[in-house]
C-alpha cells in the first residue's frame, strides 16, 4: 500500500503505528461515503440511516491486519500471528454483527495467521514440507473427491440440514453436472461453447412436454431428454465444424440464443414466455411423494409405514442428481482414458497434427458436442422435476456464461476443480444474499480473486491418462 | 515391380501464383528420396498435396501399398495416413505439448485403437479385448520410445522435451501409424551435429529395419548427402535435376540455383 513511510520510521513500532492508521484512515474515507450512509423508509418518507458501529468495527480490523502485516514483513511474524489468530477468535465466538462482517474477519485473520507462518523460517520451513508432500501425494485429489461424495451421501441427515439448503446442494449439483458436461467440449475438446444452455433447455423441454402431452415419467424422459439434446448437439456441430476459437464461440452464442427465442415464439407447443407448469416430480419405483397419491398409485410414506413428510421428496431428488451426477463422473473418467477422449485432448492441442495422424477432425468435434450435450440434457430434466415449472426465462445466456465460468474456474479438464467450483459461484451467491444489491458485486470480486491467485483455474493440473512408470517420479 | 509413390504433373496453383510446376517423380520402397531446393522452391507444398492438406490443381499421387493402388488427389486428407499409409512430420513441430509423450504415441494409434474399444462402447465396459489392443498399442509405443531414446521421459509432458528430443519423438509418432512413407520436412533443423548424425542413423533404420519409403526435405546438406539413395531438386515449383547424391551435387542447374548465375555467364 503506497502509504508514505519516513526511513526513520523503519523497522520501529510507533512507524508501524502510523502506517496502520494511515491505512484504517483511508479505508474509513472509501467506507463511510460509499456505505457508511442509506435511506430506509419511515412512514411514507425517507429518513437517513447510518451504520458508524459497523464502520468503526471495520477500521479497527484494518488497523490490526495491516499492523500485523507490517510486523511480519519486519520479521515479527509471532506478533501478527497473535493478531490474526486473536481476531480469528472473535469471529468464530460471534463478536461480530453480522454474517459477512464474521466471515471477513475470519478469512482475514486466517490470512494473517498463515502469512505469518510464511514469514517466519520455521514456518517456512513447515510450508514447503507441506507442499511438498502434497506434491508427492498424487492421490491427494481422489481423498478430496472421496470426502466430497461422502459427505454429499450424508447430508441431508446433517442437523444443520434444512429443506432450503438441501434444495440449493441440489441446485448446485445439477451445476456440478452442467460443468462436468460442458467440460467434455471446452476442457477437453478444447471448442469454445458459449450455447451450452440451449441443450439444459432441450433437456428440460423435452421432459416437460413429454410428461404434458405423453404421461410419461421422469424416469422414462429421461434417456430421451439425453437424446435429444445430443441430437441437437449433432445439429449445432455440423455447421461449426471448420470454425474455431472466437468464430466458434459467436456462433454458439447464437446458436443458445436461437433456442430461447424459439422457446418465447412457438407459443403452440411450448407456451411462449408462461412455460409449463404442472411437471411431474420424480417418483420411486412407481411410488409418488405426495400426501395423497393419484388413484391407481401407491404413495412412498404408506408402502413403508412412515408418517408423510414433505421434505421426502426434496431429499430423493436430491439423490437422484447425486447418483447422475457420479454417474457422470464415472462416465467421464472413463472415456477419457479411451481413444476417444485422447483424441478430444489431441484436438485442442493440435487439429493439424491430428488429420496427419488419420484422426477425423468432424467425427471428434460431433462425439464431443454429442456427448456433452447429453450431460445437459440430463441435468435440464434433473432441473424440470426440482422446479415443477420451466419457462424460457431460466435458460437465457447469463446460465451459459455461469457454466462456463464453472468450467474455466475450476481449472478446463479437471472434474474436481470444476465441482469445486461450482461449489463456490453456487453456493456463495446465496450466502451472499444479505449482501443484498451488492450481492453480485461480490460475486464478480471472487471471480477476480480467484483468478488473481490461480490464472488457469483452481486446480489445473492434468493427470495423464496412461502412464508407464506409475510409481516413478516421472524423470 | 512399380514404385511406392508415384507423382504425375503435380501443378498446384495459388491464385496466380504456381508453388508446383508439372512436378513428377517416384519414390521408392526402402529407400530415402531427398526434395531440396532453395526457399520457396515448393517442396512443403509438394509434401502438403502428399498428404492431404492442400488439393492439387492437376496431377496424379498415386501409392501402392499392400498391391493396392491408392489415389491421393481423391482421397479425404484425413484418411490419407490411414489407409494410404503416409505419415508425415511438421517444419515447426508440431506434438500434443500438454500430453505425455507416451500420450502422443497413443494417438497415433488411435484407429487401430478405435476399433478395438469397439467404437468406445467396449471401451467403456471394460472388455479384456480392448484392453490387451490398448497393451499392445502401449508395448508398440515404448518399443519406438526405445528406438528414439525417449523411453525414460515416457510420462512426461511432450512440451517439456528438450527441441531435438520433441524432432525425435515426432518421428516416432508417426512410425507409431505403421506408415509405408514417412515425409520428413526437415527434421534436421535446429539440431547440433551429434543429434545429426543420431537422427541419420534412426532414418538408416527406419528405411532397412522397417522397410518404409522415406521422402525428405532438408537443408542440411550434410545430411542430404550422406543417406539419400535419390535427390530431387526443386527451385521455383520446377524440377531442375533429379539422381544420385553425387550426379546431383555436381550438376550446373543445381549450383546455379544455389549460388546464383555466374557473372558473365549467359
Amino acid at each position: 500500500m503506497g502509504v508514505p513511510l519516513r526511513a526513520s520510521d523503519r523497522g520501529s513500532f510507533a512507524g508501524a503505528l502510523r502506517e496502520a492508521g494511515m491505512t484504517s484512515l483511508l479505508a474509513a474515507a472509501v467506507m463511510l461515503p460509499m456505505i457508511g450512509v442509506f435511506t430506509t423508509p419511515l412512514g411514507g418518507a425517507l429518513a437517513v440511516d447510518t451504520r458508524l458501529p459497523e464502520i468503526g468495527l471495520a477500521v479497527v480490523l484494518v488497523f490490526l491486519g495491516r499492523l500485523g502485516m507490517i510486523r511480519a514483513r519486519e520479521g515479527r511474524p509471532l506478533e501478527a500471528a497473535c493478531v490474526g489468530g486473536a481476531v480469528t477468535a472473535a469471529a468464530v465466538f460471534g463478536l461480530f454483527p453480522g454474517d459477512l462482517l464474521t466471515a471477513l474477519a475470519m478469512g482475514g485473520g486466517l490470512l494473517l495467521v498463515t502469512g505469518a507462518l510464511k514469514a517466519s523460517p520455521q514456518g517456512t520451513a513447515a510450508w514447503q514440507s507441506v507442499m511438498i508432500r502434497a506434491q508427492n501425494t498424487p492421490n491427494w485429489g481422489v481423498w478430496v473427491g472421496g470426502g466430497l461424495i461422502v459427505f454429499a451421501v450424508v447430508l441431508p441427515w446433517l442437523p444443520f440440514v434444512d429443506r432450503r439448503l438441501l434444495d440449493l446442494a441440489t441446485l448446485v449439483l445439477i451445476y456440478v453436472m452442467l460443468g462436468w458436461g460442458l467440460n467434455i467440449v471446452v476442457g477437453l475438446a478444447g471448442l469454445l461453447d458459449l450455447g451450452y444452455v440451449a441443450f439444459y433447455a432441450v433437456g428440460a423441454y423435452s421432459f416437460a412436454l413429454l410428461a404434458q402431452h405423453f404421461d410419461f415419467t421422469f424416469w422414462t424422459a429421461l434417456p430421451l431428454a439425453g437424446l435429444l439434446a445430443a441430437f441437437f448437439g449433432i445439429v449445432l456441430g455440423f455447421p461449426v465444424l471448420r470454425l474455431r476459437g472466437d468464430y466458434l464461440a459467436i456462433v454458439t452464442l447464437g446458436f443458445g440464443e436461437m433456442i430461447r427465442v424459439i422457446l418465447i415464439n412457438w407459443v403452440p407447443v411450448t407456451n411462449g414466455p408462461d412455460g409449463i407448469s404442472g411437471i411431474p416430480r420424480p417418483d420411486f419405483f412407481g411410488l409418488s411423494f405426495s400426501r395423497r397419491p393419484p388413484e391407481g398409485t401407491g404413495s412412498f410414506h404408506e408402502f413403508f409405514n412412515l408418517s408423510y413428510a414433505s421434505a421426502d421428496r426434496v431429499i430423493f431428488l436430491f439423490y437422484i442428481v447425486l447418483a447422475l451426477a457420479l454417474l457422470t463422473n464415472l462416465f467421464i473418467r472413463r472415456i477419457r482414458r479411451l481413444p476417444v477422449g485422447r483424441a478430444w485432448e489431441a484436438l485442442r492441442e493440435d487439429e493439424i497434427a491430428c488429420r496427419s495422424l488419420g484422426l477425423n477432425p468432424t467425427n471428434i468435434k460431433l462425439s464431443a458436442f454429442a456427448l456433452g450435450a447429453i450431460f445437459g440434457g440430463f441435468a435440464g430434466c434433473v432441473f424440470a422435476a426440482r422446479q415443477g415449472f420451466i419457462s424460457p426465462e431460466s435458460f437465457t445466456f447469463i446460465e451459459s456464461a455461469i457454466i462456463l465460468a464453472v468450467v474455466v474456474l475450476g481449472g478446463m479438464g479437471n472434474q474436481l476443480g470444476v465441482a469445486i467450483a461450482a461449489i463456490l459461484l453456487i453456493g456463495l451467491p446465496e450466502w451472499f444474499r444479505e449482501l443484498q444489491e451488492y450481492r453480485m458485486l461480490a460475486f464478480g470480486a471472487l471471480m477476480v480473486l480467484i483468478m488473481a491467485w490461480r490464472p488457469r483455474g483452481l486446480l489445473a493440473q492434468r493427470a495423464p491418462t496412461v502412464r508407464l512408470h506409475p510409481d516413478g517420479d516421472g524423470s | 515391380m512399380s514404385a511406392l509413390l508415384t507423382v504425375e504433373h503435380l501443378t498446384m496453383r495459388f491464385g496466380g501464383l504456381v508453388a508446383v510446376d508439372d512436378l513428377s517423380f517416384e519414390a521408392e520402397n526402402r529407400a530415402i528420396t531427398a526434395i531440396i531446393g532453395p526457399n520457396g522452391a515448393g517442396k512443403t507444398t509438394v509434401f502438403n498435396c502428399l498428404t492431404g492438406f492442400y488439393r492439387p490443381s492437376v496431377g496424379r499421387l498415386c501409392v501402392t501399398r499392400d498391391a493396392h493402388r491408392h489415389l491421393l488427389e481423391r482421397m479425404d486428407g484425413f484418411r490419407i495416413a490411414g489407409d494410404a499409409g503416409i505419415a508425415r512430420t511438421f517444419q515447426n513441430i508440431r506434438l500434443f505439448p500438454q500430453m505425455t509423450v507416451l500420450e502422443n504415441l497413443l494417438v497415433a494409434q488411435h484407429r487401430r485403437l478405435m476399433r478395438a474399444s469397439g467404437f468406445s462402447v467396449f471401451g467403456l465396459l471394460g472388455l479384456a479385448s480392448y484392453r490387451a489392443a490398448e497393451e499392445e498399442a502401449i508395448a508398440r509405443a515404448v518399443g519406438w520410445l526405445r528406438r528414439v531414446g525417449l523411453e525414460k521421459h515416457a510420462d512426461w509432458e511432450a512440451g517439456n522435451l528438450s527441441y531435438g528430443d520433441q524432432r525425435r519423438l515426432e518421428i516416432a509418432r508417426a512410425m507409431c501409424t505403421g506408415p509405408v512413407l514417412l515425409c520428413l520436412d526437415e527434421p534436421a533443423a535446429g539440431l547440433n551435429p551429434r543429434e545429426s548424425s543420431e537422427l541419420c542413423d534412426l532414418l538408416l533404420t527406419i528405411r532397412d529395419q522397417d522397410g518404409v519409403g522415406i521422402l525428405l526435405i532438408e537443408h542440411d546438406m550434410s545430411v542430404v548427402m550422406s543417406i539419400s539413395d535419390r535427390i530431387l531438386v526443386l527451385d521455383h515449383g520446377c524440377k531442375i535435376a533429379e539422381g544420385t547424391p553425387a550426379a546431383v551435387s555436381s550438376d550446373p542447374a543445381v549450383i546455379r540455383a544455389y549460388l546464383g548465375e555466374e557473372e558473365g555467364a549467359a
